[in-house]
């Protein structure tokens, strides 16, 4: 169900200067000036930035990447959420190292969007990007104030918006008719071998001609219809099938900026674009997501 | 009034939602904001060649002289493009060949004329 049935307030009267989710780790009750006490081997890894919410992350997903669910740092009127990481992992070298382990980064990627995922059930969160990282509290700290400007008026343009992605997949479909070597032909020159063979051949491509267009007209339509109900669109690079380990050529792959509360039409919407009797035409839909492609919609136009 | 009433259940979370799905919007997207911890993603060894060629776009992957698809067909419409620039390249060639003679017979022309174009303001 959704988020909101499990609001409730596990630490009534949270102090604004202390980690919201944990505050019996000893270098939470510090003072925010130095830190003394705190793990050399020990740096902070930072998901994204909210504004101050109620409710809690739900269980499943709320998982960072030290296991625990993350730590609200509180600086102003921004919320950094993070987890503790291993220096021995996130440092400079380290994280090279790990960055060039598919399987490292996959997990991480996963694990730091599960985060992001869990938060968008009780607040808009701008998504950071992965792997930023600081040394200490006050590192995130200094990260929300240098950054404060940009953070707030993002939160503001994104507030109560979240991410739909929408991809179409075609299906070439395979040769109909038998392939020139299978085809029982009587000879290579009987009369009439080689036209059928043309035909047969030009057949086919008509077929994927037309599944092409098909496609095609799909992807027009669910762009220029869902980019109404949204307030932004951007086109992201189509996916290449050995890393999405989907099958089908992608032809569109586009991510929409929605409402909260137009979510349910903008799905709605999508379903009824979609063309329930082509097998050689997909569409998939994913979200919600956090506004991950639109984080620097409008920094440099003047709205 | 940030709560998360009245949302359709999320699709792609379980499973739906693939790893490019992922990487591309935590990898390439969200915001990008300097950590104590200085990192430059797009200088990372690997993203390997794979997250080269798959996640970085085509454009970065060419800078990197990463280019074998475009004589795939299979992959790309570099190769049938390059079948057109080559016939682009013999149509050229072709034209030359006729300017060239047909600007023999021009010169002579403009020698036998009276006045070519001297006169310049």
């Amino acid at each position: 169900m959704t988020a909101a049935n499990e609001m409730n307030h596990p630490q009534s009267g949270t102090n604004a200067e202390t980690d919201g989710r944990a505050p019996a780790r000893p270098e939470s009750q510090q003072a925010p000036s130095g830190h003394p006490g705190l793990p050399e081997d020990e740096l902070r890894y930072v998901y994204a930035v909210t504004r101050p919410f109620e409710g809690v992350l739900p269980e499943e997903g709320g998982r960072g990447l030290d296991g625990e669910p993350p730590r609200l740092l509180h600086h102003g009127d921004l919320v950094a959420v993070v987890s503790p990481v291993p220096a021995a992992d996130f440092d400079e070298a380290p994280l090279k190292a790990h960055l060039e382990d598919l399987d490292w980064l996959a997990e991480t990627a996963r694990t730091h969007q599960r985060v992001i995922t869990a938060l968008t059930t009780v607040t808009s969160p701008l998504p950071l990007r992965l792997a930023t990282i600081c040394r200490d509290d006050s590192g995130v700290r200094r990260l929300l104030e240098s950054g404060r400007a940009r953070f707030v008026s993002a939160l503001d343009r994104l507030d109560g918006r979240v991410e739909w992605g929408v991809k179409v997949y075609t299906h070439t479909p395979p040769p109909a008719a038998p392939s020139p070597e299978q085809a029982p032909a009587p000879s290579a020159d009987a009369p009439g071998a080689g036209r059928s063979y043309l035909q047969q051949r030009l057949a086919h491509r008509r077929t994927r001609e037309t599944a092409a267009n098909r496609a095609d007209a799909v992807c027009r339509r669910l762009q220029e219809e869902l980019s109404q109900s949204a307030e932004h669109t951007v086109l992201h690079r189509l996916q290449d099938g050995r890393l999405s380990g989907r099958s089908g050529q992608n032809v569109l792959n586009a991510a929409f900026l929605v409402p909260r509360a137009a979510s349910e039409a903008f799905v709605e919407r999508v379903r009824a674009l979609t063309p329930g009797d082509d097998e050689s035409v997909k569409v998939e839909l994913t979200g919600p997501w956090a506004p991950y492609s639109f984080t620097d919609i409008g920094e440099e136009e003047p709205t | 009034m940030t709560t998360a009433s009245r949302m359709p259940d999320p699709y792609g979370s379980g499973g739906g939602a693939n790893l490019a799905d992922i990487l591309e919007r935590v990898l390439d997207k969200g915001v990008v904001i300097a950590g104590d911890i200085k990192i430059n993603l797009l200088d990372i060894e690997l993203l390997t060649i794979k997250l080269r060629l798959i996640v970085a776009s085509v454009d970065k992957a060419k800078e990197m002289g990463i280019d074998w698809w475009e004589d795939d067909p299979s992959l790309s419409s570099g190769a049938r493009r390059r079948e057109i620039t080559e016939e682009n390249e013999r149509l050229k060639r072709r034209i030359a060949d006729l300017e060239a003679d047909s600007a023999g017979s021009t010169e002579r022309e403009l020698e036998s004329a009276p006045d070519g174009n001297t006169e310049k303001a």
